[in-house]
Order: C-alpha cells, then structure tokens, then sequence
C-alpha cells in the first residue's frame, strides 16, 4: 500500500480539484482530507457518512471563582496572555499548558478535557474516505491530521488497499508536516506567479528536510509562461522530477461549481488528460 | 483602527485585497504580513527592508549533573515533550510550545531554558507604507509565536492592515485577534462558500465585525451572495474574473497599477468599512 499527499504551499493552487481526479484514477483506495480545518474534498465526493467521532485533545484551563483568592500568580506565569481580567481564562488564548493549575496556591485551577473536533469515516462512490472537521477555534489541527491519517492507513489495512490518496493543507507548518510525514511521494501543485514560486521554493526545502520523495505541476501553466519555465528550472536543480503543466480552464471552477470530479465533468478536456497522465506517473 | 483581511480558503485574494487596500488608502498605513508560513504581500509591495529580528522561543535544556531522574517534568508536560527512556531524560523540542512549567517546576532546578530561532521578522517600507511581515523557519511548528511578534509592532497611529494566514484554526485566529473589522475573501464556488462559513464561525466567537469580498465574482453561482443575504453579512465587493489581473498578479502587480479604475473601489470599500465602524 502506498500514500501519496497532495500539498502545495501557497492556498488555491488547485489541490482539491486535483486530489479528486486521482482518487477517482486510482484503483482499490482509500481516500483522506487533512485539510482538517478547511476541508473541501466531501464537496466533491459526496460522502454518505458511515462514523463519527469525538476528537479530544488537549485541555483548557478553567479557574473556579469560588476558590481563587485573585493571588494573579497564574497571570504572571502564562506565556500565552490567557488569564484575563482578574481572573478568568479565555479559552482561545489557552493553549492547556497546564502551568498555572500546578501553581495556584489554592488549587483553583482545573484542566477541563476539550473536544476540539470530529473525525469521520464515509463511503462514497469511490470508496471509503476519511475525515475531519476541527472545531471553530480550536487548536492540535496536527494532531487531528495524524489520526485521520492513523485511521486511513487502519482501514487500507482492513481493505486491503492500495492506494491512499491524501488532500493535504496549504503552508509549510503544523498541519502540512503531520500530513507528509510517512507518505510515498508527495505531489506538489504549483502556479506560475510570483507568490506560487515563492511559495513552491519554501515547501520544496520542507519535503527535502524531511527527506519525502516529491513531484512537481504547475496548474494554470499559461497564465505566465515564464515563470512556469522558471518552475521547471528549479524542479531541475533541486531535482525533483517535473511530470505535467495543466492549462487554465473554467473547466476548473466549473467542476467544482457543479460539485463534480473535473474528468467525471469534462472527461475529455485537457485539464482532465494531464491530470490522467500526472497519475500514471505516480502509478508507475 | 485594524483591519485584518481573512479567508477560510486559500487562494481566494487576501493578499491582493490586502495590497491594494493598503494602496488605496495612500496615508498612514501599516501592513502587518500575518502569513508567516508563505508570505507573498512583500512580492506586491517591494519594501525597502531595513531590520531583521530573530523570533525566538524558549526551550528546556537538562542539566544532566542535577537532574536526578524524579521525572517531574514528563508529568508536568502537557505535550509528552519530556520523557524518560532507560534512564535518560530526553526532550522533544518539535512537540515543546514553551510554556515554561518544567523549568519552573523541577524540584532540582536541574531544566534552563534557552531562546531557539523560529523564524525572523523584516521590517521596512515603501514610500509612507510602513511594513512588517514575519518567516517561520521551514521545520518549525509554532508559526502562532512569529505571528504574536509581527503584531507586537503594530503601530497605533496608523490605519492597520493585516494579511491573515488561510484557515480558521490557531494561526488564523492569532492573526484576526483585537481587530477592529475584518474582511473575508471567498470565492463563489461551494469550496468558497463552505470555507467562508467556517471563517464567520470563527469572527462571530471571537466578535469582530466583518464585511465579505467576492472575488473572481462571475465564476461560480450565486450561493455565497444568497448565503450572506441570508446571514445579514455585508457584501463589501465584487472582483469579476479578469485575464488581465491574473496576468499581473503573476508578475506580482496589484491590480490598482494594472487597472487604476479599481482605485476607487477599494477607497470606497475603506470608506465604508470606516463609516460602519463610526
């Protein structure tokens, strides 16, 4: 069984849309969104949702008014500016260290569990997909990310997959590391404008840090062609094997609009023969 | 006044409504780049950057002469950053948030703390537009820390603008905090919107008041106007589709310096975002 994780830095490059296409490509899969607190993939697949979970993580600090003896010990302790006023928690800032309930002088701190989110399993028509939504303002989105992929690789296991295909999250932090970290190949989507080659260089010095086989595309490949050639330059000398450049289309937000898979909504498009080609490349 | 500029999505155009928001209102502005993990609004603006400062924080170092293995800190710990294995106290500083509680707390005095870099910030301008954006170090997690540190040189003399990291999780939250208003740029497709309403989610907790952009306006259905209808969230603009601004985008131009006409729309989205706050 192997993992293969669509990311791309820089947000909108075309993740989603692409992810889609190879679930539906690849044969015997399973499927994960770890796009945990933006998760868009279900808008195409279509889930019929089959379990649902509590995601329990971490703790909030809680002071019980009727024991604190307002002392402030625990505001001058906290890092992250959570005691506020005199003296209550908000629960945003907290990020459950704990330090100051094993402070209090009296004891009037408790860590109360949090349920930061839910994880599911669903069967769609393509099969079985795993994944997650984080509560509104709620942290450990890594943590999250690590489970649905525990999950995953339990049911590839179970099923006998083999493929998981993985949706990953935009940036280079938390989220993205939990979400590649143990994958096969790692397919980066890319565009050619500044901002997407900035980015793309960033994302690149990650995998290579963390040592993750990685590939290259550029989506919208013909917005500005020379900065898709500068994309392939670097691919070149960072050595990473550039495998398609995909045109613009309104196929694109068209598919997605209809909350279609682009080669189920324009099969014989372009845009849906490249991406076909990008996954006999990894299949191979 | 701060206003941030946010989206679930990525992709949808914070950091072009950022930008151009900042040009269009030409005086006494300040643009705080909040996307530590991939910042782009420097590629629109070319500062001219005249100070680096490290972001540090903080992380327990054992003295292993004094540590006599009590195993305080593995219990202390919320994030399993300490443990014990074979006799040996090893620290995880991937899984560390320096919090602090360990060093504190160890009976033998035996945990110091020393400044880790995890990224850096640059500070500079362009003509009147003071800016500041801020770098995680690529394999670094705690990108919250950076993005605390950017907003800490905010200028209260100014007009604040910040350009929010994508999501609707810690570090989207760290960076919208203590706005005055927000502007939420979504796309009108079903990612667009489905990612729009979890960002509202978000502004509504925290109680900041928010206005929507839709950008790319004539690509998708009409879901997210009738949602905000809906909802009672005012549209603050509309940016159709244009090859053109795509172009420039690329190239790193805003579109106010590709097509100027847009000027007003943003000072007019300023203007009103300004009235509602009065």
């Amino acid at each position: 069984m192997k993992q293969v994780v669509v990311i791309s830095g820089k947000g909108g490059t075309g993740k989603t849309v692409i992810t889609g296409a190879l679930a539906v490509l690849a044969e015997n899969k399973i499927m994960v969104d770890c796009d945990v607190d933006a998760a868009d993939l279900h808008l195409l697949l279509h889930p019929q949702l089959k379990e649902q979970h509590q995601f329990k993580s971490g703790a909030t600090a809680f002071i019980k008014q009727e024991i604190c003896i307002k002392c402030g010990k625990c505001q001058q302790v906290c890092r992250f500016d959570a005691v506020k006023n005199k003296y209550f928690i908000d629960p945003i800032s907290c990020e459950g260290c704990a330090f100051c309930s094993h402070i209090c002088p009296v004891s009037a701190i408790e860590m109360r569990e949090n349920i930061s989110g839910e994880w599911y399993i669903s069967d769609t028509n393509y099969g079985s997909l795993v994944h997650a939504k984080l509560g509104i303002g709620e942290e450990n989105s890594g943590k999250l990310v690590a489970l649905v992929r525990q999950k995953a690789k339990q049911l590839a296991d179970q099923q006998n997959s083999n493929w998981i295909i993985i949706d990953g999250p935009p940036g280079i932090g938390c989220p993205v590391i939990a979400s590649v970290v143990g994958v096969d190949k790692v397919l980066i989507v890319t565009e050619p404008t500044l901002s997407g080659i900035h980015d793309f260089k960033r994302i690149l010095k990650l995998v290579k840090q963390l040592k993750i086989p990685a590939i290259a595309v550029i989506n919208k490949f013909d917005i500005n062609l020379e900065n898709s050639k500068e994309i392939e330059i670097i691919c070149e000398q960072q050595q990473i094997p550039f495998v398609q450049k995909i045109p613009y289309s309104e196929d694109m937000p068209k598919a997605v609009t209809a909350g279609k898979i682009i080669n189920e909504y324009s099969p014989h498009s372009e845009v849906s023969s490249d991406i076909e080609k990008i996954w006999n490349f990894i299949r191979d | 006044m701060i206003i941030s500029i946010a989206s679930g999505k990525g992709g949808t155009g914070k950091t072009t409504v950022a930008v151009n928001l900042v040009l269009a209102i030409e005086n006494g502005v300040q643009l705080l780049d909040c996307d530590a993990e991939e910042p782009n609004a420097h590629i629109f603006i070319r500062p001219k950057i005249t100070e680096k400062k490290s972001v540090f924080v903080p992380m327990p170092e054992v003295d292993r002469a004094k540590c006599n293995l009590c195993g305080k800190c593995t219990q202390i710990c919320a994030y399993n950053a300490i443990v014990i294995v074979k006799g040996k106290l090893l620290i995880f500083p991937e899984l560390c948030h320096g919090c602090g509680a360990c060093s504190y707390l160890c009976p033998q005095n035996a945990i110091r703390e020393v400044n880790k870099e995890i990224g850096y910030l640059e500070v500079g301008n362009k003509n009147e537009l003071d800016f500041v954006h801020g770098k995680l170090n690529i394999g670094e997690i705690l990108v919250t820390f950076v993005i605390k540190e950017i907003k800490k040189l905010k200028n209260q003399n100014k007009t604040v603008i910040i350009d929010c990291p994508p999501g609707t999780s810690c570090p989207m939250i760290t960076a919208v905090k203590d706005s005055d208003y927000c502007i939420l740029v979504t796309e009108p497709t079903p990612f667009g919107l489905n990612d729009l309403i979890l960002a509202v989610g978000v502004l509504r907790k925290l109680n900041i008041p928010f206005g929507v952009v839709i950008n790319r306006s004539d690509l998708g259905n009409k879901n997210v106007e009738n949602y905000c209808q809906k909802e009672n969230i005012r549209i603050l603009a509309k940016i159709p589709f244009s090859k053109e601004i795509a172009v420039a985008y690329s190239k790193g131009i805003t579109i106010i310096d590709s097509l100027p006409s847009y000027k007003r729309l943003f000072q007019e989205m300023f203007d009103n975002i300004v009235a509602s706050k009065l």
